[in-house]
């Protein structure tokens, strides 16, 4: 076989393939194609090319884009060999346009009239590439061109073309819905075709339009469950058998598709439960497939309206998943106990040790797989052990997209079920601390609303335990390096906001903080901003309490620095922090009120208290206000009167100065005083107000009166002005709070404070409720420590035990029996724990002991020089044990060399592959060798099967950790 | 719906790339090389799925199989089950055998487009089309002789001829 042409392409193309096979680099390689490129840059336009070479050229073209280089500079030449005569040719020009072009690509346009016209031809062949390329190339402008074609060709002689007609259909509806829904009969008719493969195409369609409008296609239930029936019952052709089983991918479809008529359809459900019994009772376990169509049923079986027989037996098959060798059944097996976990959160009890077994498996998969059941599976009362796991995970991982997926999954367990205030802290700290930046910033200003507003509901010690206990927290966490910005944001305001407030710490200390990490993040404006603003509350706090502030010296410098940032909101904050130093006592108490975030800041939207001077200002005869709105339309004056009040307090909200988040123009009083809106800050606006408001006034009444537009200024005025005078107050200080709480926008803080209550209400609740003596039981069996904060701290495993040996006289006896059996596993009283919830839930109480024998047997197994014992078992999934090429010593390059018999990559294939092993060398005799090195590779495995299969050497590591 | 067909070696060269959703060439380099990535970072002896999430986008799953120095990954979304994806990688690499008399590596570099052949026999518009490896076998020879005889007319014999050998 050694000759070039037995692959019917040329020594060029032979010879680059083999040159980047052997290239070194990937700038060699870049090096070779770009050649390439050049070389068919020449070649591909030079006149009366033979068909052939072109046709290689093409393909040459498709590997050169292959690698990831722009070969568009030969679009044109596919295009062209679409409309070759040559079957060949045709095909391969087909293969490459769907291969290079988009649907929205110029060149479509040159393709859709030879796609017509090969829609039409009499060789199918010819209408299966022209339908192929229908499925890749036609975008929606274009569909109708080709559309009656595909239609009538659902009534194609060749069954093979009718599939790919419902196919492409089905690509239309996928990519224009509005296109086809007139030809949806149609896929009730292909439903009902002589050729099931045809029957099984329109599956996909079908299903597709349930998942949109379940309620239309109610009617199907009765033919679905009747194909079912009649595929399970092996009435299809011989031919539609797979590994014995008949029709399975036609049976995973139905049952996706029955699984979504039947979700919340007591009577159709009904109709589907003889049918699903019997598919269940037929799947072969043994083989893949068979274990695919049964993972469907479970699926079907969770999503219909329950049935207790059936779930019984979905429950046995998760069983046999779980205890399975392999990984993919395992995952499965966890994947189904998910979906089973909503309807009977029962059955999560009976695999306890599976689930502990997938959670410390070195298969990352499989891991997700069971932390997204255990979010699932969360309770308060096991929520401290999954959350921990959870953290200890997202710390483990570099993966930043499944890093905020576990992190905002921690946060929102947090959230929903937290045992206490105080571990709810510490777990926000630790999810902050190592996801930082990728957790969203909400989260961070709820916890922020929740250390401010405490739980509501207990007296304050409580709240103010919650805030020294963050607050010590943080002050340790706080000189850690790297911590994110949202994190350093939230340290910086709670410790402004309560840093002081227990009296532990003392204010020169915790600003000395606060400047260390304004200092160390100087790039991050926010945080710097945050750090400023939360010295000046704690000078202020220390101000109003009459103690005497000491600015430190880095302080100092501090503000002077941002005095003069390049931020004019870092500045704006620091001339703040400079004006309220100079400030006394009781100025202040009123500016900066301690512990006053969560106070509601008045804002009265309709201007009421100004009511009694505008009418003054009307019987002075004053023109009344014009609302924005109207000023244009000034003929409709009769209707402007009666609204004019009502409108009033409508445009109240509009006004500037309550909008802003940053509090640049309200704070500083000149803007609507001072013409000239200059931006140096007033130092002492609270006494200026009130020397403003007297000269406002009257400039207001005289301008209102004169004329138009000088009244339209007056009005602005006048509306400008209760801004400081009446609600000076009020408003000096919610712009202070809006920038103190950095949460919030006005208009979110009163919908999520509320919201944040409800919550943290329902934190509280919650965990109290709930809590059953059973349940605890549980979660400490199921992960096989006691829950830390509910439980009285249990020291050593042994007090625990005997703890519950009390309890529970006959567990302590089965205790006994245990330890003995198990005495060469390590920590042996932990099955006390494993043993207890099998007693409370009935489920037989020898059973984990027994699995226990078991694995024990199989340990002696594994540790035997014996591997051909455990190979033989793992002879059933030859297909994944793979010979390697490598046997020969030909793995190393890219291409290798011409294969010799003995090299086929599927020797192993469904058991007929011993013929393969030969090559193996000194252990060949073993279909197992995977990788270069057979020996390793059964070392590994065998102690892989040892890891995976022997809970117990696995566990006791975790009952340790819990424990301490 | 079955998002993408990769073939690479464990080198990560690409050997095919189908995408049922189209990619432009960039995106489809930095798909091939982060499943790569994902892919020779699993151990051995482990399960046959990625979630693919981070890669594909959200309801991604990924499943693969190695045989011999190459990766066959099949991307699909929820609307398909894993194991039944693994059997239709079987049942590729099944029928690559049959066409190919014990397949390897440099079949499927020098038959590029036989194999695109074979897969869009099985996976059709993103559909599983065929499962029966017999079915696709047949209509793949029959394609070939069909090309081979539209061949003869047109070209140079002497190539043709052994290719036909194959």
């Amino acid at each position: 076989m050694g000759s070039q042409g037995g692959f019917g392409q040329s020594k060029e193309f032979l010879d680059l393939v083999k040159s980047i096979g052997e290239a070194r680099s990937k700038s060699e390689e870049d090096r070779i194609i770009l050649g390439e490129i050049e070389t068919l840059k020449r070649r591909i336009v030079e006149p009366d090319i033979p068909k052939r070479k072109m046709k290689e050229y093409i393909i040459r073209l498709v590997y050169v884009e292959m690698l990831g280089h722009d070969a568009s500079f030969g679009y044109i030449h596919a295009v062209k060999m679409t409309h070759d005569d040559s079957l060949l040719l045709k095909r391969t020009g087909y293969l490459a346009v769907t291969l290079f072009l988009n649907e929205d690509h110029d060149l479509i346009i040159l393709i859709v009239n030879t796609i017509q016209k090969d829609l039409r031809s009499d060789n199918y062949l010819v209408v299966c590439a022209a339908l192929n390329a229908v499925c890749r190339l036609i975008n929606e402008e274009t569909i109708p061109a080709v559309l009656p074609q595909v239609v009538e060709l659902l009534g194609h002689a060749k069954e093979a073309v009718r599939k790919k007609a419902v196919m492409a259909l089905h690509r239309f509806y996928q990519k224009s819905p509005a296109s086809v829904l007139h030809l949806i009969s149609n896929f009730r008719k292909t439903l009902c075709d002589k050729d099931p493969g045809v029957m099984g195409a329109t599956l996909c369609p079908l299903f597709d339009l349930v998942t949109i409008d379940v309620k239309s296609f109610k009617d199907l239930v009765i033919s679905f469950i009747s194909i079912l029936k009649q595929v399970a019952e092996r009435r299809l052709p011989k031919s539609y058998d797979y590994h014995q089983m008949p029709a399975p991918f036609i049976q995973i479809k139905l049952l996706k598709v029955l699984a979504l008529l039947g979700s919340g359809d007591k009577q159709a459900s009904e109709q589907m439960y003889t049918v699903l019994g019997d598919v269940f009772k037929k799947c072969d376990t043994s083989c893949n497939i068979g274990n695919a169509v049964l993972y469907e049923c479970i699926c079907c079986v969770s999503c219909i309206y329950p049935n207790t027989k059936l779930l019984e037996t979905a429950a046995d098959a998760i069983s046999k998943f779980l205890k399975s060798d392999t990984h993919n059944l395992k995952y499965m097996g966890i994947d189904a106990l998910g979906r089973l976990i909503k309807i009977s959160p029962d059955i999560a009890e009976q695999h306890q040790l599976a689930v502990i077994d997938c959670l410390e498996d070195p298969d990352d998969t499989l891991k997700r797989k069971t932390f997204e059941l255990l979010y699932k599976m969360t309770k308060s009362t096991n929520v401290n052990v999954i959350v921990d796991r959870m953290i200890d995970y997202m710390i483990s991982i570099n993966d930043n997209h499944y890093k905020t997926e576990i992190a905002s999954r921690c946060v929102e367990l947090a959230e929903q079920f937290a045992p206490s205030n105080h571990w709810f802290i510490q777990t926000m700290n630790k999810v902050f601390e190592h996801a930082g930046d990728l957790v969203n910033i909400k989260v961070a200003h709820n916890l922020m609303r929740l250390i401010a507003e405490g739980f509501g509901e207990d007296d304050d010690t409580t709240d103010s335990q919650l805030r020294s206990s963050a607050v010590e927290s943080y002050l340790r966490i706080i000189a850690e390096p790297k911590l994110p910005s949202v994190f350093l944001q939230m340290i910086c305001w709670v410790l402004g906001e309560y840093g002081t407030t227990d009296g532990k710490y003392s204010a020169s200390y915790i600003t000395g903080k606060l400047c260390d990490v304004a200092e160390a993040y100087s790039n991050d404006e926010t945080v710097k901003a945050y750090a400023i603003t939360a010295l000046m509350k704690l000078y202020a706090y220390e101000i109003a309490a009459g103690r005497k502030v000491d600015i430190l010296p880095e302080c100092q410098s501090l503000i002077e620095e941002l005095s003069v940032s390049h931020s004019t909101d870092l500045q704006q904050r620091a001339y703040e922090l400079q004006a309220l130093i100079g400030l006394d006592a009781c100025a202040v108490e009123s500016v900066m009120p301690s512990d006053a975030s969560c106070e509601d800041i008045e804002i009265d939207k309709s201007l009421s208290f100004l009511n009694h001077y505008v009418q003054e200002s009307l019987e002075k005869g004053a023109q009344p206000y014009i609302p924005e709105s109207e000023r244009t339309g000034m003929l409709n004056i009769s209707s402007f009167r009666n609204e004019d009040h009502h409108e009033a307090s409508m445009h109240g909200l509009r006004f500037e100065a309550y909008e802003l988040p940053k509090p640049m123009v309200p704070s500083k009083s000149p803007v609507t005083y001072t013409p000239s809106t200059e931006l140096v800050p007033v130092p002492e606006p609270s006494y200026s107000r009130e020397v403003h408001t007297s000269t406002a006034v009257p400039s207001i009444s005289n301008s209102g009166s004169t004329e138009l537009k000088l009244r339209l200024d007056g009005v602005q005025k006048k509306w400008g002005r209760p801004s400081y005078s009446s609600g000076s107050t009020s408003t000096s200080e919610s712009s202070s709070q809006k920038t103190v709480n950095g949460v919030a926008q006005t208009e979110s803080v009163s919908t999520s404070t509320s919201r944040a209550q409800a919550t943290s209400s329902f934190d509280l609740k919650k965990p109290q409720v709930e809590i059953s003596p059973e349940k605890q039981r549980l979660a400490a069996s199921l992960f096989g420590g006691p829950i830390k904060t509910d439980k009285r701290p249990t020291s050593s495993k042994v007090v625990k035990s005997s703890s519950h040996a009390t309890e529970k006289p006959p567990v302590a006896k089965a205790a006994d029996t245990a330890s003995e059996k198990s005495t060469p596993v390590q920590p042996p009283p932990d099955l006390l724990d494993l043993g207890e919830p099998t007693v409370t839930s009935s489920a037989p109480l020898i059973d984990p002991f027994k699995q226990l024998e078991g694995l024990l047997d199989q340990g002696e197994n594994v540790s035997a020089p014996n591997h051909g014992a455990v190979n033989a078992n793992k002879a059933s999934d030859v297909m994944s044990l793979y010979v390697e090429i490598a046997a020969s010593g030909q793995s190393g390059g890219a291409v290798n060399p011409v294969p010799t018999n003995g090299d086929d990559m599927l020797s192993g294939l469904s058991g007929m592959g011993i013929r393969t092993a030969s090559p193996g060398g000194p252990a060949g005799s073993s279909p197992l060798s995977k990788g270069p090195n057979l020996r390793d590779a059964l070392e590994k495995d065998a102690l892989v099967r040892q890891m995976g299969v022997t809970p117990t050497s696995q566990n006791p590591n975790l009952f340790k950790d819990l424990l301490g | 719906m079955i998002k993408a067909v990769m073939v690479m070696n464990t080198q990560g060269k690409p050997r095919l790339a189908k995408f049922y959703d189209y990619q432009p060439m960039e995106k489809q380099q930095e798909l091939i090389r982060s499943v790569f990535s994902a892919l020779s970072s699993r151990a051995e002896n482990v399960s046959n799925f990625v979630e693919a999430d981070a890669i594909f986008g959200l309801d991604s799953r990924l499943v693969y199989k190695h045989y011999a120095t190459l990766y066959f990954v099949f991307v699909f979304d929820s609307s398909e089950n894993e194991l039944a994806m693994l059997d239709l990688i079987q049942v590729f690499v099944e029928t690559l055998d049959k066409c190919f008399k014990n397949v390897c590596e440099l079949d499927i570099v020098f038959n590029y487009s036989k194999m695109q052949t074979v897969l869009d026999e099985i996976v059709f518009g993103g559909q599983v089309l065929e499962t029966s490896s017999a079915e696709v076998t047949k209509v793949v020879e029959e394609i070939s002789k069909l090309e081979a005889a539209s061949n003869a007319i047109t070209l140079v014999p002497k190539t043709v001829s052994s290719w036909r050998g194959r």
